[in-house]
Order: C-alpha cells, then sequence, then structure tokens
C-alpha cells in the first residue's frame, strides 16, 4: 500500500503545494526523512520565490509532478545533525539551493560541479535516493545532506541572502568561468529582474564596468542610482543600439522570453562572449555572420556546484551584496506568483516563512481526512 | 575619369574574372601597382579553390563589387622585394591567404589578429589603401605588402599545400582559440569538404580521437581509410546520433548550408565546443536549454592572422599535412564551380596557374 505523503517519513512537515497545473498552491501536509547520519536538519525562516517555482506550479516544461513544493533560494536555522555531520552544529544559519543529491562520483561531481551531474537530484520535484518525491523550501523544515548545504556568514541578513542562493550562483558562476570578472572589463546585463539585479551587483563588485540592457526605459533611475550600474541601455532604442556596437567584453543575457540575439551579438567587441542564464522555451536564431566576423560566441550556464556556491556566499558577505527583496506573508503566495507573471517585483519575493507559515489545527485535519 | 583597371596601375596582368552574378568566370586584363618599398611582386604557380570564391562571385552575400578576380589560396615565387624587405629574397616559394592589409595599429592588428582588423583589405574585392581594387589569385602576378606573405615550408607542396592558407588556418585558428587541443579529447567534424578534410588531419595531429559527422554514408570510407578518422556518424540516422550523444568534447561544423544546430549541440559533452565556420546566407536556430543545461557553447571563427598563418603552416610541414587536391586548369574553372556547388570534389580544386594561365 502506497504511503500518504504524511506518512511516508517520520517527521511531520507542512508547506504548501501546487496540486495541479493550474499553479494555484495551497497548504499541504506531509512530512521529512529522518536525519540520517550525514543529514543536517533546519528550521526555515525564509525563502525566495524564483521564476523556476513558477514554471515548475504550471508545468510549463512537462516535468512537474504534483503536489508540487516548490522553493530552491531557502535559509533557516540547523535544528539537528546527523551523526557524521562535520561541518555544522544546531543554532548554525545555512542555506540550500537548486540541487540535494549528486552521484558524487562521475566527472562532474569530482570537479565540484554537482549540478551537471546526469544523477543530479533537484530540490523540487525529483525522486530522492530513496525514491520518494522531493519537497522544496515553502515548507517549514528540510532535511539535507551536509554536502548540499551553505554556510550563511552572520554579517548577511538572512531574508536578502535567501535569492543568492539560486540568483546569486547563477549569476556569479558565468562572470567567473567565462572570465568577465576582470577589473576594468565592460559587461552588459540583460534583463534587470531577479537574476540581472543580483548580476549587476556581482559585476560591479568584481571590478567591472556595467551596462543594463532592458526593454524598459522606466528602470533606468533604480539600475544607476540604486544598483550601481554605469550605464542604461534600452533595448528598443535604435540610436542607443547603435552607439554601443563593439564596447562589450561580455553579456549575461537573463532574459527567459523569446528575444534577438544580433542586437546583443553586435554590442560585443571582438571575441565577445554572450551568455545565456535565462531559458528562453524554444530557439533562438543564430546570425552567424557577426559569430565568425568578430569571433564571438554564445553560451550557456546552469547555476554552480557547491563549492563554488558557498564561495559565492562568502563573497557576497565580504562585499556586502545582497538581492533587493519584498517579504511577504504564505498566504500571499497566489499573488505574489500572478505579480511575477508580469515582472511586477522589485526584484524578488521571499516568504517570510519562520513568522507566517503555521500549520493551523482545522487545516491539519481536512487534510488527513482526504489522504487517509 | 576613371582610370578602366588595364589602366590604373603600371603593370599588366592577366586573370580570370566574373562580371556579374552569373558567377561566370572568363579572362579579364588589368593591372597591379609598381613593387613599393614594402612590397613583394609573386609569380603565381597555384591558387586554390575556395568555397568563398563561388559565393562571392554569385554574390550570395551581397557585398561583391564585379569584376571580381576571386582566389585567396595563392603560391608562387617571389621575383621582387622592395627595399625595406628583408624576410624574402627573389626565387623564395611563399603563400598568400585571404588578407593583403590592416590598419596596423588598432589592438586587433597589435595582437597579431589582423583578420579582425576593423580596416582589414581582403585579398580580393576590398579596396587598398590607395583606393583600387584588390584582385586575388586567379592571376599570373600578384603584389603584396611584404607583412602578408606567407614563407612556404620546403617540404611543403605547393600545390596541396594551397589551400591550406584558407581552409588549413580556418579550422587551426579555432582549434587553437578555443582550446581543442588537448590529446586524447573527441573532436567532431561535421562535413568533410575543404575544411572539413583538413580539420581531420589537424585533429589527429593533435592527438584528437576524431569523428566525422557527414550526411554522406558513402564518404565513411574515404573518412576513415583516406583521411585517419577514427569514426563515422552519418548525421542523417537517429539511432548513430543518439548512440554518441554526450560523447564530444569539442565540435568543428565546417557545413556552410543551413542546418540544424540542436543535434550537434547534444553531441557534446558537458562544457563542450561546437565552432561554426560555414557561413549560410540565413541564421541558424539555436535551442538554448542544452546550452545552459551543459554549460556549452557556439562560437565563430574568421581565418586567422598572419602570424598564426605561418605557425600553422609550420606545423602542417612539420606534420606532412597537405590537402587532397583535384589539379585543374584555368579554363577548367567555369566547370569546377558547377562541381564545388554540388560538393562534387575531393576536396579542394587548385588551379595550375602557372601552367594553364595563358594570355
Amino acid at each position: 500500500m502506497v504511503m500518504s505523503t504524511e506518512q511516508e517519513h517520520p517527521q511531520k512537515a507542512f508547506g504548501w503545494a501546487a496540486r495541479d497545473s493550474s499553479g494555484v498552491l495551497s497548504p499541504f501536509n506531509f512530512s521529512r526523512r529522518e536525519t540520517g547520519e550525514k543529514d543536517v536538519t533546519f528550521k526555515v525562516l525564509y525563502c525566495g520565490i524564483c521564476h523556476t517555482d513558477l514554471h515548475m506550479v504550471k508545468n510549463d516544461w512537462g516535468l512537474s509532478t504534483y503536489p508540487l513544493v516548490p522553493g530552491h533560494e531557502i535559509v533557516g536555522e540547523v535544528t539537528e545533525v546527523g551523526s557524521n555531520v562535520q561541518k555544522y552544529k544546531v543554532g548554525d544559519m545555512v542555506g540550500v539551493g537548486g540541487m540535494v543529491g549528486a552521484c558524487r562520483s562521475c566527472d562532474s561531481c569530482t570537479d565540484n560541479l554537482e549540478n551537471y551531474c546526469p544523477k543530479l537530484i533537484l530540490t523540487y520535484g525529483a525522486k530522492y535516493s530513496d525514491e520518494t518525491t522531493t519537497y522544496g523550501g515553502y515548507s517549514d523544515i528540510m532535511v539535507v545532506d551536509e554536502h548540499f548545504i551553505v554556510r550563511i556568514p552572520n554579517n548577511l541578513p538572512l531574508d536578502v541572502a535567501a535569492p543568492l542562493l539560486c540568483a546569486g550562483i547563477t549569476t556569479y558562476s558565468p562572470l567567473r568561468y567565462f572570465g568577465l570578472d576582470k577589473p576594468g572589463m565592460h559587461v552588459g546585463v540583460v534583463g534587470l529582474g531577479g537574476l540581472g539585479h543580483v548580476a549587476v551587483k556581482f559585476a560591479k563588485a568584481m571590478g567591472v564596468k556595467v551596462t543594463v540592457i532592458s526593454t524598459s526605459p522606466n528602470k533606468k533611475d533604480e539600475a544607476l542610482n540604486h544598483l550601481g550600474a554605469d550605464s542604461f541601455l534600452v533595448s528598443r532604442d535604435q540610436d542607443q543600439m547603435q552607439a554601443a556596437i563593439g564596447t562589450m567584453d561580455g553579456i549575461i543575457d537573463t532574459v527567459s522570453a523569446q528575444h534577438p540575439l544580433l542586437p546583443l551579438i553586435g554590442l560585443l567587441k571582438s571575441h565577445g562572449k554572450l551568455v545565456m542564464v535565462g531559458l528562453p522555451e524554444k530557439a533562438l536564431e543564430l546570425p552567424v555572420f557577426p559569430l565568425l566576423a568578430g569571433r564571438k560566441m554564445v553560451a550557456g550556464s546552469g547555476g554552480g556546484g557547491m563549492k563554488e556556491t558557498q564561495e559565492m556566499i562568502d563573497f557576497a558577505a565580504q562585499h556586502n551584496i545582497t538581492a533587493d527583496i519584498e517579504v511577504i506573508p504564505i498566504d500571499y503566495l497566489n499573488t505574489a506568483m500572478e505579480r511575477l507573471v508580469k515582472a511586477d517585483v522589485r526584484y524578488r519575493f521571499v516568504i517570510d516563512i519562520g513568522n507566517t507559515l503555521k500549520a493551523s489545527p482545522s487545516r491539519t485535519d481536512i487534510e488527513s481526512d482526504m489522504h487517509s | 575619369m576613371a582610370k578602366s583597371p588595364e589602366e590604373e596601375h603600371p603593370h599588366k596582368v592577366f586573370g580570370w574574372a566574373a562580371t556579374d552574378s552569373s558567377g561566370s568566370l572568363s579572362p579579364f586584363h588589368f593591372s597591379r601597382r609598381e613593387n613599393a618599398d614594402d612590397d613583394v611582386t609573386i609569380k603565381v604557380l597555384y591558387c586554390g579553390v575556395c568555397h568563398s570564391d563561388l559565393h562571392s562571385v554569385k554574390n550570395d552575400w551581397g557585398i561583391t563589387n564585379y569584376p571580381i578576380v576571386p582566389g585567396h589560396e595563392i603560391v608562387g615565387v617571389v621575383t621582387k622585394t622592395g627595399k625595406n624587405v628583408t624576410k624574402f629574397k627573389e626565387g623564395d616559394r611563399v603563400g598568400v591567404g585571404v588578407i593583403v592589409g590592416s590598419c596596423n595599429t588598432c589592438d586587433s592588428c597589435q595582437q597579431d589578429l589582423e583578420n579582425y582588423c576593423p580596416k582589414v583589405i581582403f585579398t580580393y574585392n576590398s579596396h587598398y589603401h590607395d583606393k583600387t581594387k584588390t584582385y586575388g589569385g586567379y592571376s599570373d602576378m600578384i603584389v603584396v605588402d611584404h607583412h602578408y606573405v606567407l614563407r612556404f615550408p620546403d617540404n611543403l607542396p605547393s600545390d596541396s599545400g594551397a589551400p591550406l592558407l584558407c581552409a588549413g588556418i580556418t579550422v587551426y585558428s579555432p582549434m587553437k582559440y578555443y582550446g581543442m587541443t588537448e590529446p586524447g579529447k573527441h573532436l567532431g567534424v561535421a562535413g568533410l569538404g575543404g575544411l572539413g578534410h583538413i580539420a581531420v588531419k589537424i585533429g589527429k595531429a593533435f592527438g584528437l580521437k576524431v569523428t566525422v559527422i557527414s550526411t554522406s554514408p558513402a564518404k565513411e570510407d574515404e573518412a576513415i581509410n583516406r583521411l585517419g578518422a577514427d569514426s563515422f556518424l552519418v548525421s542523417t540516422d537517429p539511432a548513430q546520433l543518439k548512440a554518441a550523444m554526450g560523447t564530444m568534447d569539442y565540435i568543428i561544423d565546417t557545413v556552410s548550408a543551413v542546418h540544424a544546430l540542436a543535434p550537434l549541440i547534444g553531441l557534446l559533452k558537458l562544457n563542450g565546443k561546437l565552432v561554426t565556420l560555414g557561413l549560410p546566407n540565413k541564421p541558424l536556430e539555436l535551442p538554448i536549454f542544452p546550452l545552459v543545461l551543459g554549460r556549452k557553447l557556439v562560437g565563430g571563427s574568421d581565418f586567422g592572422g598572419i602570424k598564426e598563418t605561418q605557425e600553422m603552416l609550420d606545423f602542417c610541414a612539420k606534420h606532412n599535412i597537405t590537402s587532397e587536391i583535384e589539379l585543374i586548369k584555368m579554363d577548367y574553372i567555369n566547370t569546377a564551380m558547377e562541381r564545388l556547388a554540388k560538393a562534387d570534389v575531393r576536396y579542394r580544386f587548385v588551379i595550375d596557374v602557372g601552367n594553364s594561365l595563358t594570355r
């Protein structure tokens, strides 16, 4: 007999889940595994809302299984550690990002690139090594293998640190890997949302000159005066784009909607690199002539490994880099998702789990009835 | 009044030119400049027929300025040198490739990347510093600034070495730049034509395992037994493609027709690199998911600078790498162009200019 989600594990857990591709989330009782010898259990305090969470609750990519508890920008306080855990103790402030398991033996894993492991286990919507479904951070507790936990340094407030666990590593990793982190370089950031605003901050901290490229002229003031970008280009303005041709060493493109690559390739200097970190569903048009004539490249980058994620968090702490957030109570979640569809947020929603996610007795009773 | 091509310079020259976008070539009388202090005058012996020559005579890219004398895989003998020229003397065997001039001051020029200079002057269909048109190697002689002349190594034959001046550098340069040279790694070569067959040979010389990726099963025997490839993949066979997914560290894509990138990207391992060298006349479709999920890249490259071209010639001489050619007479050129359009050549036509270009 298949166990209900509440019964399959010994530790009770409560969260919000989407039940179907309408994407509407609601209270959900489930359970988490016992704290194994290498596990860290922590009380979730905050969880960022990543655009991926929205794609997944709506099954935009056809990968979702329901019920789905999203959330992979999770921070909290350790409440229990397994007997073989070396790095963490009760009371530590920790975080978890997009993954909770990997094979640990393939080339990617041994190179500290667990995010590229073919047997990667995602924080939610995946199958763990014990065959049970993984549930993410829109919940009150997490039980995670020590290897996939990062420490949050004392000087990083938890709420503004949470989005770094996905948005942060997703933009930090390609700046390093593609060498777009050298002082004096000029890097463009396309799209000023969850990823884009963090990319600007990291690049500036690395000593790079930053130009924000956006379709929205009204983001200019924020970009320059609040985020510290050096300049701002409205991508629909032909004159502005023309004037900036051949000026950028690299571009971090965070846009997931379909959009033209030709003007972006034109902004690159010779030998420049356009790095895609967004996920447009359909193929984009690649104009080949300018790629050849300037020896330019288009590359992709998908998150980062655990070692680099900790390095990114420590870098952020050192340079006071945090996300710009709107803290919301859990019951605002569905409204937040609707606003996220319209990009109506500056620049990440973060759920105040610690203070607002509580299992109410009446709901628990209803859930029990449904599942028994 | 503008001077005619025959009159604008002091030295009479004979070659073959296309005069309109039919692309048909015919005898053409023109002239070349006096050999200046920095110049070298070269009697042309051989000239390779590059697919770019075909694109240019037919004005496929919309930039052709007729009449056009193509040819940028030129090998010949020095007949005269200007007083500033020390590297070459009369009688030396030399080569001229894709470019004959650049600005010499920009960042690209300063880094020996003259091929990326915004003011680069191509061997044909450009305008020189004196504003006159440049004419290429389908001609009996050429006058070139010594900086853009390559020394042809002794053991490199002139006829089968000529195609290295474009095809050779076009594959060698990106293989170096994108780091596709680690022995034991796996290189895919898509398209087995002028560029592709040389990429196989250079790949093997770098110690790579090489798989040819082609739509023509008939090319397998040659690929493996004559060119030295380790394996052959028919890209229109879904089962073969599937079996090879995620197995290649690098791919050199030489296909110039519009074609699908998605299957090639699928062949790459994590961090894999695909370099595209062909020039289709429409954009290609680029799927983003596999790039992001595998941290893969698609890059371009455009022949190479002069220093690197010399390095490539020396490398090929050392490893006995030459092109597989079909030697033709000048008056066969139009037939050769028709056959080239159908990829009916193994794997480069080379015009025996010295022996067959007669007025």
